[in-house]
C-alpha cells in the first residue's frame, strides 16, 4: 500500500525542488565569500518573498479552478496603502489589519460572485479588480508613504521583531555570535503555507478545487457545488493577498501607488514553476513554495553579485518559465502516448 | 403501479423553442432488467433521460418511482440521485485528475471527527467496492493512468455505490473496443442480478440484443412501443425506429443503367474523414442515381461531405472522369461540376434575405469567382427560366426567399445547383419536411435529370422514395459503408432494411 509511485506531476515537483537546490547550492559555491552560505541568506529570500508566498499560495488555489486573478498586485498596493494612512490618522495596527483583511473578503466575494455564479471570464473579472485597485490605491494617495516608529510605535515593533533561532549562526568580524533571525512576516507566510496545504488535502473544498479544474462539468454531474466552490477560491484568494499585502508592509514600512507594480506575475510565474497548471487541477503549495524561492534566489544571486544589471533576474525567471511549460507539455504528450 | 415497477413515466412532454422533443413518452422500468431504449439521433432519446435526471424541465407528464408517494419531479442530478436515479454518460463524467477513490467519494466523503476528509477510510472503502465488482485497480491512482473502459466502470461503480435503483447508461460503449464492451455486460449483468433496473442507450443493435431484456422505441419524439426482446428482431426494430410509412405515390419509370458501359464519374478509392467516415471505395457512373441509406447518423451525410470536400478527405483518392484529383475545399469540387444540397437548408442553404434570383445564381458566381459578375440580364433568365422549369410557386423572382413554403426553397436550392450545370449532384435529404406532392415532383426530376446523363447521390431516411429513383444503394452503418445493393430483388423494403440492421436476414 505504501509503494511510492512517481507520477508526471510529482515528478514535476521534484524538478523544481531539485532546481532549486543546484541553483541555491552554485550560489553558494560562487558567493560562499560573500556570505552566500550563511543561513540568514536563505532566511532574507524568504522573508522579503513573505507576501508573495501568501499571494503564490491564493493564486495557486484559483488556478487549481482553471482560473486566474490578476488583481493581486494591485490589492498589495491599495492594502498598503490602507494600512499606511489609517495609521497616519492614527488608528491603531491592529484595527487597521483587521480592516484590510476584511478589504481582501469583500474583494474576493465580488470577483468571486461574478467568476463563479455570472460565469464570468476570470481575467476579464480580476483585471478589472486590478484597474479598480490601483485607481482607489491613487485616490486614497498618490504620495509616497512611509510608516515610521512615530507613526504607529506597535506596527514599527513588528516589523522589527527578530525571531532568534538557536542554530546555523555566525561570528562576525568584531567576533560577535550573530544567531539567525526571521521576522513575523516569515512566520505568518509559513503558516499559511502550511494551513493552505492542509486545506487542500484534507478538506471536502480542497479536493473540490481539484476536480473542478480537472473537469468543471464533471465536478457537477458529481453533485459538488462549482459555484460557491469557486467563489470561495476568489474570496480565498483576495484574503491570502491581503495577509500577504501586510507581511509586504511589515518588509518596506512604505505605501505608494507604484507598490508592488506586476507582482501578480511573479505570483503566477512561482505558482506555474512550482508545477501548477493554467488548465487547472494540478497543482500545490509546495511546489508554488519552491517556485517562489527559486524567484527570491535568483534575485539574491545577481544582488549578491552586484556587478549584474537588476533586469537579469526578469531575464532568468523566462528562461525558466519556458524550460517548465516545455517539460509540463512534453509530460501531457508523453501521457496522452501511454494512453493511446 | 404495477408489481416490480421502479419507474414509471407517463405523457412526458417537453418543447424546445419551435419543437416537440417529446410528445407523450412513456417509460417503464422493473427491478432487475436491463432495458433498452432505442431510436434514431434526434428521436427524443437524450431528452427523455434528461427529463429523467433532472436536467430538462418536462412541461406535462408524471414520473413515479417506487417507494415514493405522488409524482417526482428532478430539478438537478442532484435531486435524480436522491430518488436513486444515477447516470452515466458517453463520456466520462469524471475527474481524471484525481485518484480512482476520490472519483468514487468526493462531495460524500466520510469525515474525521475534525471535520477533515477521511483518506484512509475511503480508499479502503473504494477498494473493496471494485474488488466486489471484479475490477483490478488501485484506487490510489489517478483516473487518467487507467483505460477509458475501467473510467467507464469507475463511473458505474460511483453511480451504484449510490444505492441507485435505475441505472441510466447513455452510449457507454461507443468509445470501448469489443473486449472492453464484453467485461461493461458482465457488469451490468452482475448490476442486474442485484435488482438494479438499467437503461442502456446504444446504437450498436447486436449491443442491445447481447444485454437486454427489454426495448422501447421512440420516433420523432413520440413513444413507439415497448417490446420484450425476443419479440423484436432487429429488422423489425429497424422498422420501428425508422418508421415505414409507405405512402402511395405513382411509381417513377427508372432508367436502368447499363453500369458496365457507362462512364464513371466519381470514383473513390479508400476515401475517409477521420471521426465521420471510414475508408470508403464507391464508383458513380453517369446517369446514374446512387442512393445512399442508413440510421441517421450512419455517416450518410459525412459520405457525402468527403467527397465534396466539405469535410476534407485524410486518406485515399478520388478520381472525377478518370482524373485524379483533390479536392480541398467546397470550391474544387464545384469546379470539378459537383454540386451539393445540404441536408439542413435553413442553416446551409437559403439565405433568407435574399431574392429568389439572387439564391439561385449564388453558386453560379462563386463558380465564376467574385470579380466576374453575371449580367442582370442573364440573372434574370435563369432565375425565370429554373421557375418554370421547376414550377417554384412564387410571387416573382424578386422575392424574398423566406417567404416561400419549405418545399419551394428546396426546389430553388436546387436550381441553384442545377444552374451551375454540375454533372454529378448530390442531394441530402431533398425533400425532408415537404409536402406529398411536392415530394414526388423531385423525386420525377431526379429521375429525369439522370436521363439527361447527370449523375446523382440520392440521400434520404424514406427507404421507399429511394427504392422508387435510385438504381443502386449504399448502406452505412457507424461511419462506415457496409453493403451496396442493386438490382430488382435487392432493392426492396425488407432488403434494405435488413441491411441497415446487419446481422442476420429475415424474412418478413
Amino acid at each position: 500500500m505504501k509503494k511510492l509511485k512517481i507520477n508526471g506531476n510529482t515528478l514535476l515537483l521534484l524538478i523544481t525542488i531539485a532546481l532549486f537546490v543546484v541553483m541555491y547550492a552554485g550560489g553558494m559555491a560562487a558567493y560562499g565569500a560573500k556570505g552566500f552560505s550563511r543561513l540568514q541568506t536563505f532566511l532574507d529570500i524568504l522573508k522579503t518573498n513573505a507576501g508573495l508566498i501568501c499571494m503564490a499560495s491564493g493564486l495557486t488555489v484559483v488556478m487549481l479552478t482553471a482560473g486566474i486573478d490578476i488583481s493581486v498586485g494591485a490589492l498589495v498596493a491599495m492594502d498598503c496603502m490602507i494600512l499606511a494612512c489609517g495609521m497616519e490618522a492614527g488608528i491603531g495596527a491592529v484595527p487597521m489589519m483587521i480592516i484590510v483583511i476584511v478589504i481582501g473578503l469583500i474583494f474576493g466575494a465580488v470577483q468571486g460572485f461574478l467568476v463563479g455564479y455570472l460565469e464570468i471570464q476570470p481575467f476579464i473579472v480580476t483585471m478589472a479588480g486590478m484597474f479598480f485597485a490601483r485607481g482607489m490605491t491613487a485616490v486614497i494617495s498618490t504620495d509616497q508613504k512611509s510608516i515610521t516608529e512615530q507613526i504607529n510605535p506597535l506596527f514599527y515593533k513588528l516589523a522589527n521583531i527578530k525571531i532568534k533561532l538557536p542554530f546555523g549562526g555566525y561570528v562576525n568580524r568584531k567576533g560577535v555570535y550573530m544567531a539567525p533571525n526571521i521576522s513575523v512576516g516569515v512566520v505568518i507566510a509559513l503558516l499559511v503555507l502550511v494551513l493552505i496545504f492542509l486545506m487542500l488535502r484534507y478538506t471536502k473544498f480542497g479536493r473540490s478545487l481539484y476536480a473542478i479544474g480537472g473537469s468543471e462539468q464533471s465536478a457537477a454531474m458529481m453533485g459538488l457545488n462549482v459555484k460557491f466552490t469557486k467563489m470561495k477560491a476568489y474570496i480565498l484568494s483576495s484574503l491570502l493577498t491581503s495577509i500577504g499585502a501586510i507581511c509586504f508592509c511589515l518588509n518596506t514600512m512604505a505605501a505608494s501607488v507604484q507598490q508592488a507594480l506586476g507582482y501578480e506575475m511573479d505570483a503566477i510565474s512561482s505558482a506555474v514553476i512550482g508545477g501548477t497548471l493554467l488548465t487547472g487541477g494540478v497543482g500545490n503549495v509546495i511546489g508554488t513554495f519552491f517556485g517562489v524561492l527559486i524567484n527570491g534566489t535568483i534575485s539574491a544571486i545577481v544582488k549578491t553579485n552586484g556587478k549584474l544589471a537588476s533586469s537579469w533576474p526578469s531575464i532568468l525567471t523566462a528562461a525558466l518559465l519556458f524550460l517548465f511549460i516545455v517539460i509540463q507539455s512534453i509530460f501531457a504528450a508523453i501521457r496522452e502516448k501511454q494512453k493511446g | 403501479m404495477e408489481k416490480d415497477v421502479v419507474l414509471e413515466a407517463r405523457g412526458i412532454t417537453m418543447t424546445f423553442p419551435g419543437v416537440k422533443a417529446l410528445d407523450n413518452v412513456q417509460l417503464t422500468l422493473r427491478r432487475g432488467e436491463i432495458h433498452a431504449l432505442m431510436g434514431e439521433n434526434g428521436a427524443g432519446k437524450s431528452t427523455l433521460i434528461k427529463c429523467l435526471t433532472g436536467i430538462n424541465d418536462f412541461e406535462s407528464g408524471e414520473i413515479h418511482i417506487d417507494g415514493i408517494d405522488g409524482p417526482v419531479k428532478n430539478h438537478s442530478t442532484r435531486d435524480a440521485q436522491n430518488v436513486g436515479i444515477s447516470t452515466v454518460y458517453q463520456e466520462v463524467n469524471l475527474c481524471p485528475n484525481l485518484s480512482v477513490a476520490e472519483n468514487l467519494f468526493i462531495g460524500r466523503e466520510p469525515l474525521t471527527a475534525i471535520h477533515t476528509i477521511d483518506r484512509a477510510s475511503y480508499n479502503k472503502r473504494s477498494q473493496k467496492i471494485m474488488d466486489d465488482l471484479g475490477i483490478s485497480v488501485d484506487v490510489t491512482q489517478n483516473l487518467e493512468n487507467y483505460s477509458l473502459a475501467i473510467q467507464q466502470m469507475v463511473a458505474i461503480a460511483r453511480a451504484v455505490d449510490m444505492d441507485c435503483k435505475v441505472l441510466i447508461l447513455d452510449e457507454p460503449t461507443s468509445s470501448l473496443d469489443d473486449e472492453e464492451v464484453e467485461k461493461l455486460f458482465v457488469l451490468m449483468k452482475s448490476l442486474r442480478e442485484k435488482g438494479v433496473a438499467i437503461v442502456f442507450v446504444t446504437h450498436f443493435l447486436e449491443q442491445v440484443y447481447a444485454v437486454c431484456d427489454r426495448i422501447t422505441v421512440l420516433r420523432n419524439g413520440t413513444f413507439v412501443g415497448e417490446y420484450p426482446v425476443e419479440e423484436l428482431p432487429r429488422v423489425k426494430l429497424v422498422a420501428a425506429m425508422m418508421g415505414k410509412d409507405l405512402d402511395d405515390l405513382a411509381a417513377i419509370e427508372k432508367e436502368t443503367v447499363d453500369i458496365k458501359n457507362a462512364e464513371v464519374v466519381i470514383d473513390a478509392n479508400g476515401l475517409a474523414h477521420t471521426g465521420t467516415v471510414k475508408p470508403f471505395d464507391l464508383k458513380i457512373h453517369k446517369g446514374e442515381v446512387i442512393g445512399v441509406g442508413g440510421l441517421l447518423g450512419s455517416g450518410r451525410s459525412e459520405l457525402a461531405r468527403s467527397i465534396y470536400g466539405a469535410d476534407k478527405a485524410n486518406t485515399g483518392t478520388l478520381k472525377v472522369k478518370g482524373q485524379e484529383v483533390k479536392i480541398n475545399q467546397p470550391i474544387d469540387a464545384m469546379n470539378l461540376g459537383m454540386g451539393m444540397l445540404p441536408d439542413d437548408r435553413k442553416a446551409e442553404g437559403i439565405i433568407g434575405d435574399l431574392s429568389i434570383r439572387e439564391n439561385i445564381i449564388l453558386a453560379v458566381q462563386a463558380k465564376r469567382g467574385t470579380f466576374k459578375p453575371i449580367p442582370m440580364k442573364k440573372q434574370e433568365e435563369l432565375a425565370d427560366y429554373y421557375i418554370d422549369l421547376l414550377s417554384i410557386k412564387c410571387p416573382g423572382r424578386e422575392a424574398r426567399i423566406n417567404q416561400l413554403s419549405g418545399g419551394n426553397q428546396q426546389k430553388v436550392i436546387l436550381a441553384r445547383w442545377l444552374a451551375t450545370d454540375a454533372d454529378f449532384l448530390i442531394l441530402d435529404e431533398p425533400t425532408r419536411g415537404i409536402d406529398v406532392g411536392t415530394k414526388s415532383e423531385i423525386q420525377k426530376l431526379v429521375v429525369d435529370l439522370a436521363k439527361q446523363g447527370k449523375s446523382i447521390m440520392f440521400i434520404s431516411s424514406e427507404i421507399s422514395e429511394m427504392l422508387r429513383t435510385c438504381n443502386r444503394m449504399v448502406i452505412m452503418r457507424d461511419g462506415e459503408k457496409v453493403n451496396e445493393l442493386s438490382g430488382e430483388d435487392e432493392l426492396t423494403q425488407d432488403g434494405v432494411m435488413a441491411a441497415i440492421a446487419g446481422g442476420e436476414k429475415v424474412n418478413g
